[in-house]
Parts: C-alpha cells; sequence; structure tokens
C-alpha cells in the first residue's frame, strides 16, 4: 500500500465522467480530496491523495490519462528555491498541513511536500518569493 | 572573586588563548557550572541575532557629475532615496517603495548594491550657478559609488512580542500572516543567542563597541530609536516585551549577501533582514550569570495583533514557543519564528572563530547608554487634524 498525492487537471469536455468513482470501483483506491477548483466550460482542478497498492495506482493513473485527464505528482507542482532560504520561519507560521516545519537542532527549514495541501498561503508569506505553486 | 578587564581579554585574545563560547554553549555550561566557574573558565561569548528590522538603511554618496547637479529627487531604480542631504549624499531607506511595486524597496536596492550589481539612477535638480544640471540619468554600482554604509537607527530589539490574531479574518502584520482564531503564533527574536538579552542592563555594550554587522566589522553608534529601560523585567531581570534597541554603523561594501537580505512581508512592505552578532566580555560573575541565561528564564508578552491597541493575552518562555505550541487563552497555538535562528547560530559561531582567530577585539564602550530611558507617543495637538 502506498499513499500519494496528485494535481490532476481537467480539460473542459471532462466533467460529466464519474472518473472518481472508476478510481474507486476498478481500482480499489481510497480516494481523498484535498482541493478542487472547478469552473465550468473552462477547466477543472484536484489535488488528490491515492492510498492502493503501486500497481493499481499506475493503472489509475493510466485510465485518469486515457480519459485526457493531465496527471502529475504533487511534488513536481512545487518549486521551492532551497538556496536562497534564510529559514526565518514566515511560511512556517502559516502551514497549517505541518509541511513546512523548523525545529531544533539546526533550525533549518524542513519541507516535506507529501503534507502540502496546496493552500498557497506560503506563496505570499515567503518574505523571499521562494515558492511557487501550480495547481493550475 | 574573578573580574577581569577588557585589556586582560584582549590580551588573550591576541595570543591566541582566549576562551570563546556562544551564548547557546555558555547557557548549556549554565546547567551544571556556577557563575564563579563560568567567569574562571569563559572570556568571551557571542551572541547573534537574524531579523527583519525595518529602520534601517544606507547612506551613498554617488560622486559629482560634469556639470555637477544637486541632486533634489533622487530615485535608484524607481526607489526613492533621500534628496535633503548635499548635492550628492543621499539615505536609502530599507522601507523606501515606489507605490507602484511595493514589493521592490530601498531593502532590494541595498541588498544589489551589495551584490555588485548595475543599478539606475535618476536625479532631478533645479539648477543652481554652481550646480547647473537640471536632471541626470545613469547607472551606478558598488565599484562607482564613493562611500555607501549601512546607517541602522534601530536594531537588535531586546526582546520582542509574541503575535497572535483572535478575530475572525486573517491579518497581514510585520510579524507575518496571522491566521484567524489563534491558529498561529509567531515571534521574533533568538532568545538566549540574542544580544541585548545577554546584557539586559547593557554593562557592556554603548557608544563605540565593535560588532558583527551582515558579515562585516560594524560598531554601536548610540542607543536605537524607542530605547526603552522602563519595560517590566522578569525575576532575573530580563525584560518581558520589546526594551532596549541599538543604533549600528557598518560599511556596506564590505558586508556579505548572506548576512544581508531584502524582503517583502505580505501586504505590509520591504524591509531588510540585518545579521548582528555582539561578543560579549565575561568581566565577572554578574556578567558570567547574565551570559547563562536560557531560553526557560528569557519571558515575553503575547499580544493580540488583531485587536486595536494589541491587548496581552499572556506571558510565555522561550522554551515554549521553540516546543512549537504555546497555551493562550487556554488553547493550544502553533508557533514558528519570523527571524532565522538557523542564521543566528552562523553567525554567533562565525563571530567565536574571528575571535579565536584573533582577527576581533573586545570594544570598552566610550560612553554607556542613559539608565533611564522612557517612551513619548504621539499626541494630536490639532483637533481638525483629518485630511
Amino acid at each position: 500500500m502506498i499513499i500519494k498525492r496528485f494535481i490532476l487537471n481537467f480539460p473542459p469536455d471532462s466533467g460529466d465522467k464519474p472518473l472518481s468513482y472508476h478510481l474507486v470501483k476498478d481500482y480499489d483506491i481510497r480516494i481523498n480530496i484535498l482541493k478542487a477548483e472547478v469552473f465550468p466550460g473552462k477547466r477543472g482542478s484536484l489535488l488528490l491523495e491515492l492510498q492502493g497498492t503501486a500497481s493499481n495506482i499506475e493503472k489509475g493513473i493510466a485510465y485518469l490519462t486515457s480519459q485526457n485527464v493531465e496527471v502529475e505528482p504533487l511534488e513536481k507542482r512545487i518549486r521551492f528555491q532551497e538556496e536562497k532560504c534564510i529559514d526565518c520561519g514566515n511560511c512556517v507560521a502559516v502551514c497549517f498541513a505541518g509541511a513546512l516545519t523548523l525545529s531544533a537542532p539546526d533550525w533549518k527549514l524542513q519541507f516535506d511536500k507529501s503534507q502540502c495541501v496546496v493552500c498557497e498561503l506560503c506563496v505570499p508569506a515567503c518574505p523571499l518569493h521562494l515558492f511557487d505553486i501550480n495547481f493550475q | 572573586m574573578t573580574v577581569k578587564s577588557y585589556e586582560e581579554i584582549n590580551e588573550k585574545i591576541r595570543a591566541g588563548k582566549a576562551v570563546v563560547l556562544t551564548a547557546g554553549e555558555v547557557a548549556e555550561m549554565g546547567r551544571t557550572a556556577s557563575p564563579e566557574e563560568i567567569v574562571k573558565k569563559v572570556d568571551v561569548v557571542t551572541t547573534a541575532t537574524f531579523g527583519a528590522m525595518c529602520s534601517s538603511g544606507a547612506i551613498i554618496n554617488f560622486g559629482h557629475a560634469d556639470p555637477p547637479i544637486r541632486m533634489e529627487k533622487i530615485r535608484i531604480n524607481g526607489v526613492p532615496a533621500y534628496e535633503g542631504l548635499a548635492a550628492v549624499d543621499t539615505y536609502v531607506g530599507a522601507t523606501a517603495c515606489n507605490p507602484d511595486k511595493p514589493e521592490y524597496g530601498g531593502a532590494h536596492v541595498i541588498q544589489e548594491l551589495l551584490e555588485g550589481k548595475t543599478l539606475e539612477l535618476e536625479a532631478w535638480g533645479k539648477g543652481t550657478d554652481c550646480y547647473p544640471r537640471k536632471f541626470i540619468k545613469t547607472t551606478i554600482s558598488k565599484e562607482t559609488v564613493n562611500e555607501a554604509y549601512l546607517f541602522n537607527p534601530r536594531n537588535a530589539y531586546q526582546n520582542y512580542n509574541v503575535a497572535v490574531n483572535s478575530t475572525k479574518r486573517l491579518i497581514h502584520t510585520y510579524m507575518g500572516t496571522l491566521l484567524p482564531n489563534l491558529r498561529n503564533a509567531t515571534y521574533s527574536t533568538s532568545g538566549e543567542l540574542s544580544p541585548l538579552l545577554n546584557d539586559p542592563d547593557m554593562r557592556t555594550i554603548g557608544i563605540g563597541t565593535r560588532i558583527f554587522l551582515c558579515g562585516a566589522q560594524g560598531f554601536v553608534v548610540w542607543p536605537g530609536t524607542q530605547y526603552n529601560t522602563a519595560k517590566p523585567v522578569n525575576s532575573l531581570g530580563v525584560p518581558v516585551s520589546n526594551a532596549r534597541t541599538l543604533a549600528v554603523i557598518g560599511n556596506l561594501k564590505e558586508m556579505s549577501p548572506e548576512f544581508l537580505r531584502a524582503a517583502y512581508i505580505d501586504k505590509y512592505g520591504t524591509t531588510l533582514f540585518v545579521g548582528i552578532g555582539i561578543p560579549i566580555p565575561v568581566l565577572d560573575e554578574d556578567m558570567a550569570r547574565r551570559l547563562s541565561i536560557r531560553d526557560d528564564q528569557i519571558e515575553t508578552s503575547v499580544l493580540d495583533y488583531g485587536s486595536p491597541g494589541t491587548p496581552k493575552l499572556g506571558q510565555v518562555t522561550y522554551a515554549m514557543l521553540r516546543s512549537g505550541f504555546i497555551t493562550v487563552d487556554g488553547k493550544k497555538v502553533r508557533t514558528a519564528p519570523v527571524a532565522s535562528l538557523a542564521k543566528a547560530r552562523e553567525i554567533a559561531a562565525l563571530l567565536k572563530n574571528w575571535l579565536l582567530a584573533g582577527q576581533f577585539e573586545l570594544t570598552r564602550p566610550v560612553e554607556m547608554f542613559p539608565v533611564h530611558a522612557t517612551l513619548q507617543s504621539l499626541k494630536e495637538t490639532e483637533k481638525e487634524g483629518k485630511p
């Protein structure tokens, strides 16, 4: 069993298909919707956490792709310029998901992208503009 | 009773025999060693902070052009710089910006100048007999300007408040983004590593004290603005809210961008992260006791930045803040710093190495700071003061 987060981008004409039903029913994947933005007739974006066997998740993603849904692992949509980071903590303050943390002993910023819920609060909170998250 | 002089300690530094610890190391040592033992063993303690300090800026002299101009309006990369000095002198404040481009400010100009980048200078004058020119547009860099030095009127606050927000809306403050309903708390000093918390009565820091300023040697030149000795203290004599401050100076050309960083605080404005390190001599037992203070012995006030007048909601220790959670109004609140402890530790360690290598000596202040200083607020004397 693995748990992994993906960002799904839907083309304008895919709104009428029960895609998540097929992920559950056909591939035995537990899904958790962490964020959704739907603009009818234009586009839709989802942050999904998938839990299942590695092979089922692979097949489920292949199915989504066959339905013209763009699927990318969450971490590929997050850019963070770590080398410029000063470990100030402004991003940690807003990260209620717990993806960004600072703690003893070294007090260097730790970014666990797998915990990110794409709230995007860190993007403006970073005083050095080091985050870039592409959800849509 | 052991008592040491500045001269004795400097002798040891020059001979490579001084024992130097960071404030973090001496705080650990203080768990088992008495002040008497510490003063015998340790000569100097290095303290440091790396935080956003808005009251910072740089004095620049551009040099004269031919024909010359008396600069009466100045823009550097579009950022307004002060025009009320002599013909080609200016002061660029960290928070200055073009209102149309609030994310780029004086702090960015200062950082880019330090990094050796080329910046655009535009200046206007009315034209006089001795300064006939009315406009100039050119480029400047660290190499072309005569002087470029930081002069920060208020840095290194002795303690600072914890910020929370009890209201139902998210607010943007200089203490970072505060989530509604007490969902986060931010704090900004380096606690047991912080310079003025290690010498709370300013026995060793005063006018002329040589310090680490953004990677170079700088100096304390004056009490910082809003210097306040009247704030309440805890049982160990350490203020429990923002009290004393420093005005500092140093050559920007010698600094390092590693320890000076421009920042934009969302919907607030630009500011400058400044790295300051201060070596404190262990002159006697009293100083040893002060210097061995730990995060669990330093307290600060929790203020509600969402309510008018920022009412105090509680008092916590830095050990609690560092644990990741504090309790406010019976609620567990997640904490995060908005100043870099990692950088502060790096500065304390670097300064320690400079002292060990004999590259940095202690200075006895030329003059001490006032023992009594309080603040006044701004009174509105005009009843019809509204625009």
